[in-house]
């Protein structure tokens, strides 16, 4: 491999091709641990039960312990135990997720009051949806008037740079005592979570603006008022798209532990109740779920910010490979 | 071959000069005075200076580096406040940024955003042409720039010498009475400059405009200018108000004119004056770095 140099850049198939190996190297690795069977494998899985009274097929035992049981068997010239090198349950074979990804969807809840895989994640995006569309409201004006008027900046960004150190699930009890136990206090949270480092991010991107084009727009004789709907806000943009981009991702980071404030719902409630049976497999579908939403949504806005900017060079750039 | 004075104007380039000043005083400097306060101290950047413009003139002020000529072309535009004197821009004093001054900058400037034919509209936009008559003089501009076919390109895919004609495009659609402009060609290379020079006398000479330039390149200067603003720095004050000769219409050739040269001798004097003492001072004493024994010259 060549040597690596500061602000390389890559053919666009080769940067395609570690993109792809940015996901095959952790499944690989899952993969190995998972199939070679003296790759860790620290238990036994028990398929023949033997003459031991407390085994059981399917069982799991520590290897240590299922060794001396068939040393004893043969001591005593009783049927021995039989197994296979097996890993803890709570770590499920590649296969075993992948397919539980499809047959989570297709299992009906388990109980009466239960709520389909569907349903649930789709409880979980209109949480994340409402808080971070109520954030967005009251951070993304907030933050471009910071970052525009000095006077503004001053008299709210120390007390919100002090609020942003508050864990957001500290929030949650109180949440719950003023919001009530369904969807209010989960939304507060991630709204709580999200609007501090949204005015900050956001007030920081609209500081950053080339202040040569104000003075240009100044000489075209731009008033005040105009300055900020017709050069500030659309010089930002592009900036202000990317902030909502990595805040949104940040949001989906708050839902677990709102989710699990008040009554437990979405996709946790999932989550939780499959952890509680041991469905392994199910629990990790249902984390692989919400990277899959997440990273998905990202993807979606990244190539519609094409359309949306095209005088954007650096958006052109990081989807150049299309492009090109 | 002795040369002209500069002082000595040709006949009809003293005719010129004698109907330039008959027409009305657009820009007047009165004492103006510039102090920036830092938290290093104080600096005079503009002391004193004054100065009148008359209507479709073209003064270029010229200047060593850090004499001011940027504070002074950004207090004519109302981007920066003096500490004492005053601008009078057809009489009023000069108080903000206004439609009345365009100004072009040395970076490129143009709203990203917007197309080419949208860039032009924007200042006619800001004060409240119609969208249709907006769109209607920027396509005008744009013929005249010739860049009509690039009306709805955005600005990154012009080169450098495009973006400034749009530019300057821009701020004449306002209709401004003055167009300032910062040293506008200086990130171009050569021929793309000589370029421009010629573009912008062209359009200088098509409409009613004023233009106060701000250049380092002293030829540049004597190729548009009708008259040259001389400054010196530290501070930065007026060293001489210089009508320049050379006769009109200008072209490339006449750089070699004795008119010309006899100018540029004269900027040269007052912009690097003879290093004072022997020229120790100005070339100290290297010390030989390299042990190849071989001299280069
Ligand atoms: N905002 C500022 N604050 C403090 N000092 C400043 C400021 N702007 C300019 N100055 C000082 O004023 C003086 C004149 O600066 P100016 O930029 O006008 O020079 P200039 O003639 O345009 O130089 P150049 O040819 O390099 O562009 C310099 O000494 C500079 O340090
Ligand atoms: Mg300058």
């Amino acid at each position: 491999m060549a040597a690596l140099r500061v602000g390389q850049s890559l053919a666009p198939r080769t940067a395609r091709r570690l993109a792809l190996l940015s996901f095959v190297l952790p499944l690989l690795l899952w993969s190995a641990v998972s199939y070679i069977p003296f790759v860790w494998h620290p238990l036994i899985l028990i398929t023949d039960p033997g003459d031991v009274d407390y085994f059981q097929p399917g069982m799991r035992m520590d290897r240590a312990d299922f060794r001396t049981e068939v040393a004893h068997a043969v001591a005593a010239h009783k049927p021995v135990p039989q197994g296979v090198p097996a890993n803890p349950i709570y770590l499920p074979p590649p296969h075993a997720v992948f397919l539980a990804l499809f047959t989570a969807f297709a299992t009906p809840p388990a109980t009466q009051d239960g709520n389909w895989l569907h349903e649930s994640l789709w409880h979980s995006i209109q949480v994340i949806f409402w808080g971070f569309v109520i954030s967005s409201i009251l951070g993304v004006p907030l933050g471009i008037l910071c970052g525009a008027y000095a006077p503004i900046s001053k008299l709210s960004e120390p007390f919100v740079e002090f609020f942003r150190y508050l864990p957001a699930p500290a929030f949650g009890a109180l949440a719950v005592s003023i919001l009530g136990i369904y969807d209010g206090p989960k939304i507060a949270i991630i709204v709580i979570g999200t609007f501090f480092q949204q005015v900050l991010i956001i007030a920081n991107t609209t500081r950053k603006l080339d202040f040569s084009l104000v003075e240009a727009a100044l000489t075209l004789g731009t008033d005040q008022r105009r300055m900020l709907t017709r050069v500030v806000i659309p010089a930002i943009l592009p900036d202000l798209y990317r902030d909502q981009r990595i805040l949104l991702g940040w949001a989906w980071t708050y839902l677990i532990v709102a989710e699990l404030i008040g009554t437990t719902s979405g996709i946790t409630w999932f989550i939780t109740q499959q952890a509680r049976y041991q469905h392994f497999p199910n629990v990790y579908a249902g984390i692989a779920m919400i990277g899959i939403i997440g990273f998905g949504t990202d993807a979606l806005l990244g190539l519609l910010a094409r359309r949306l900017f095209p005088w954007e060079r650096s958006i052109a750039a990081q989807f150049g490979a299309s492009t090109a | 071959m002795t040369l002209p004075g500069y002082l000595d104007l040709a006949p009809d380039v003293r005719a010129r000069f004698e109907r330039l000043k008959a027409r009305d005083v657009i820009l007047q400097v009165e004492h103006l005075t510039k102090q920036f306060e830092t938290r290093a101290g104080r600096t005079l950047a503009l002391n004193d200076i004054s100065f009148t413009t008359h209507r479709r003139e073209f003064l270029c002020i010229v200047g060593p580096s850090g004499c001011g000529k940027s504070t002074l072309v950004r207090i004519l535009a109302g981007l920066d406040r003096q500490s004492a004197g005053a601008v009078l821009l057809a009489g009023k004093p000069v108080t903000g940024p206004g439609a009345d001054r365009g100004m072009v900058f040395q970076g490129y400037t143009l709203f990203p955003w917007l197309t080419v034919k949208r860039n032009v509209m924007f200042g006619l936009e800001m004060n409240n042409h119609g969208r249709a008559e907006a769109e209607r003089e920027a396509l005008q501009w744009l013929d005249l720039i010739g860049l009509g076919r690039y009306a709805e390109a955005y600005p990154h895919q012009l080169s450098g010498g495009m973006k400034q004609r749009v530019a300057i495009a821009r701020a004449l659609a306002n209709q401004p009475r003055i167009l300032l402009m910062d040293e506008p060609f200086s990130a171009l290379d050569a021929q793309t400059r000589a370029r421009m020079q010629s573009y912008l006398l062209e359009i200088w000479r098509k409409i009613d405009i004023t233009i106060v330039f701000i250049t380092h390149d002293l030829d540049e200067a004597i190729f548009l200018a009708d008259r040259i603003l001389v400054l010196k720095a530290n501070p930065g004050e007026v060293a001489e108000l210089i009508e320049v000769p050379v006769p009109r219409p200008r072209h490339p050739r006449q750089f070699a004119g004795p008119e010309f040269r006899a100018t540029k001798d004269r900027l040269e004097a007052l912009i690097h004056p003879p290093a004072l003492g022997d020229d120790a001072d100005a070339y100290p004493e290297m010390p030989r770095l390299t042990n190849v024994a071989d001299e280069v010259e």
